[in-house]
């Protein structure tokens, strides 16, 4: 599997928790200095540039657990708070937007147009900070300078990595429904019609050639769908025009998005597997926790700044209703990290996780090539 | 005109990898075997002609070095002339199994750095496998292609005509046509043209390739002349199947369409010719294998990812 894909995910995954958000504190008339606030200092820790290089080191995707650990402590790196029922429908609403997105580009390669789509968003909401631009743009460039030159099999097999990640999520968003852009079972519509792909003929002709490679016969057979050729190629440069619709902010508008997460059936077999098995993260898991969270620089709240909670649900009763009926299957269990041997060693790591604040830490005995005791001293 | 059989179903959805789907007919046992990916375990399940389910078990990649479990990357029955092999693949190395996938007869690891398998390098190994036993050998690592291969075509050797055994594939689309023989020489080959070719079928001298963009393209294997160029599919093409007996192609595209197609020879000049046959749409669902489940090429099934059965299809 692709060792490139965990920049196109967390960045197109936190791209469309930056759009719920927003959407959400304006739905909840969260004032606008303190909805700024909340969407600066988010992506400010997102793009910063240790954490970032973290990101960007070739390595396997983790699982769906370890992925929302970050980007709970990131939602939570500033003065807003989400409680548990909260965070899960955001990450059920931000995991099924970039599934849908990664399924239905018509492309491999324009998975790299929706991130850019994405990050073109975002600056959007810090337009107003020229040094957080510097980091996102900084992070533009990062990303035009490592996937520009990929082949398309390269982008094939990101995609493919990226689909094995989402296999089997089928939880049911409304606005989807709404749009029919998902059917009732959570599946997406696939069109069969519309533009094809930049790079493809439309389906439909079959040519013949002879040995000197001349043009001798030309059929045309029926196809099945209603196709028509792509108009024009989306724009891979740090500006432009990507065509690509997909990405976008589909929240502009405000209206509440309900998430419905259907119970046991048998096509969560897996993903039961997944968040069932007693198993605390296996300590690669951890590593990569600690290295990418170690990477955060979480802004200690400055001054009398009054923090406020985020309901991701139209009330609180429904909120409180969401937490007591999600399936055992689809929950989300928080991190736990088994004190096995280095009682220590868990102590750090929970205490990272923990804490917003990174405060100095007594030095720890490193054994050679441990990742995680590494990270440490460096805190 | 084909009509939807009865659905088999799995007991975890199929992985978006390409030709996931595998089939073993055993007509003398009146059973079929189907082989699917899921992503840790490759699901191997057998059935009756009705297509009524039998017995179902699982296989996981071995575990080797490094702590996620490894994913699966292909499952294929390898019919050879005097015995019939499971073949599972992933990037820590190649397991084969007896065909009913109960005893693993041979594991060969993939040397991997922390995040370069192997497989990836383009290497194609040649295993000698004998008549029976456990005592499979690496005869050969052939060299032809840079990136990873995506799938391999044979065909038993030919008359005179026809000297191409094995076609090989790859991520850029360049395809290596090899007569077989003590050693593997390369007789062609035949460059991509910057999308990657999943899918290669070989019949009759004619090599079949599908591509990234949606293409199917026929090539006279002997002098890697383009014969045929199909467009075929909207999204890329994940797998393509031959039904020996016929000539008949069968080409499964991720913008969720099948098509089969019959493969001929124009009587005065000898080129490839091409008939659209069929083509079929699977409803919202992004195909990821597809085989003939009969060598006159009567029914097929195929797999989609997310999907958690195998759809069948039979001519009426």
């Amino acid at each position: 599997m692709s060792v490139r894909t965990l920049p196109l995910l967390f960045l197109n995954l936190g791209g469309e928790m930056l759009y719920i958000l927003d959407q959400r504190l304006r739905a909840q008339n969260i004032p606008g200095d303190k909805a700024r606030k909340v969407l600066n200092d988010i992506i400010s820790t997102m793009f910063n540039r240790k954490f970032m290089e973290e990101l960007f080191k070739p390595q396997e995707l983790y699982s769906k657990k370890a992925l929302r650990t970050v980007y709970e402590r990131l939602a939570h790196a500033s003065i807003m708070k989400l409680n548990q029922a909260s965070m899960d429908k955001l990450y059920d609403l931000m995991t099924m937007a970039f599934k849908y997105q990664v399924l239905l580009c018509p492309r491999p390669k324009d998975v790299l147009l929706v991130t850019f789509n994405h990050l073109d968003t975002i600056k959007g909401f810090i337009r107003d900070s020229p040094t957080i631009l510097q980091q996102v743009d900084e992070t533009l460039r990062q990303l035009t300078e490592i996937y520009g030159g990929l082949s398309a099999g390269e982008f094939q097999l990101i995609r493919q990595t990226l689909l094995i990640f989402f296999q089997d999520l089928h939880i049911r968003v409304s606005m989807f429904l709404k749009d029919k852009v998902q059917n009732n079972n959570g599946r997406f519509v696939l069109p069969v019609s519309g533009p094809v792909p930049w790079g493809t003929e439309v389906p439909g002709l079959i040519r013949m050639f002879n040995n000197k490679g001349e043009e001798v016969k030309r059929i045309e057979f029926k196809h099945g769908g209603n196709y028509v050729p792509a108009p024009k190629e989306g724009s891979f440069e740090l500006y432009g025009d990507r065509v690509l619709k997909l990405g976008t902010n589909m929240y502009s508008v405000n209206q509440p998005v309900e998430t419905h997460v259907s119970g046991s059936s048998k096509n969560l077999a897996s993903w039961t597997q997944e968040s069932i098995a007693p198993n605390p993260l296996a300590k690669e898991e951890l590593n990569f926790l600690a290295r990418l969270m170690g990477g955060m620089e979480i802004k200690k709240p400055s001054g009398p700044e009054p923090g406020f909670r985020l309901n991701l649900f139209t009330t609180d009763e429904e909120e409180e209703q969401a937490a007591l009926t999600r399936p055992e299957e689809l929950s989300y269990e928080v991190i736990n990290i088994q004190a096995t041997q280095d009682q220590q060693r868990s102590e750090e790591l929970a205490r990272i996780m923990g804490e917003f604040e990174i405060t100095e830490q007594p030095r720890l005995s490193t054994s050679k090539g441990d990742d995680l005791l590494a990270m440490m001293d460096e805190l | 005109m084909f009509r939807w059989e009865r659905s088999i179903p799995l007991r975890g959805s199929a992985a978006a990898l390409c030709n996931n789907l595998s089939v073993l007919q055993l007509p003398a046992r009146n059973l079929t075997y189907f082989g699917v990916v899921h992503g840790p375990s490759a699901q191997l399940l057998s059935a009756a002609p009705e297509g009524v389910p039998l017995a179902q078990r699982q296989l996981h990649a071995k575990e080797g070095a490094g702590v996620s479990p490894p994913l699966i990357t292909q499952v294929h029955w390898c019919v050879l002339p005097f015995r019939v092999l499971l073949v599972l693949t992933s990037h820590r190395g190649i397991q084969m199994y007896e065909s009913n996938g109960y005893t693993m007869v041979y594991w060969h690891a993939l040397d991997s750095g922390d995040a370069s398998p192997g497989t990836w390098s383009g290497r194609v190994l040649v295993f000698d496998i004998p008549a029976k036993g456990p005592n499979i050998v690496l005869s050969e690592e052939l060299a032809g292609h840079q990136m990873p291969i995506t799938d391999i075509a044979t065909e038993p050797a030919q008359g005179q005509d026809c000297v191409a055994d094995m076609v090989t594939a790859d991520d850029s689309g360049l395809l290596c046509v090899w007569r077989s023989g003590p050693e593997f020489t390369l007789l062609t080959r035949i460059p991509g043209f910057g999308v990657p070719c999943p899918s290669v079928q070989l019949w009759q001298g004619i090599i079949a390739a599908g591509y990234g963009n949606g293409q199917v393209h026929l090539y006279e294997a002997t002098t890697g002349n383009l014969h045929v160029q199909i467009n075929a599919h909207a999204r890329a093409i994940c797998a393509l199947d031959l039904a020996s007996e016929v000539g008949k192609l069968l080409s499964a595209g991720e913008d969720t369409f099948v098509h089969i197609w019959k493969l001929s020879r124009n009587p005065e000049s000898g080129y490839i010719e091409v008939e659209h046959c069929h083509g079929e749409c699977v409803a919202d669902t992004q195909l990821c294998g597809a085989r003939f489940c009969d060598s006159s090429g009567n029914s097929f099934a195929v797999t989609g990812y997310d999907l958690a059965e195998i759809r069948r299809f039979s001519s009426v």
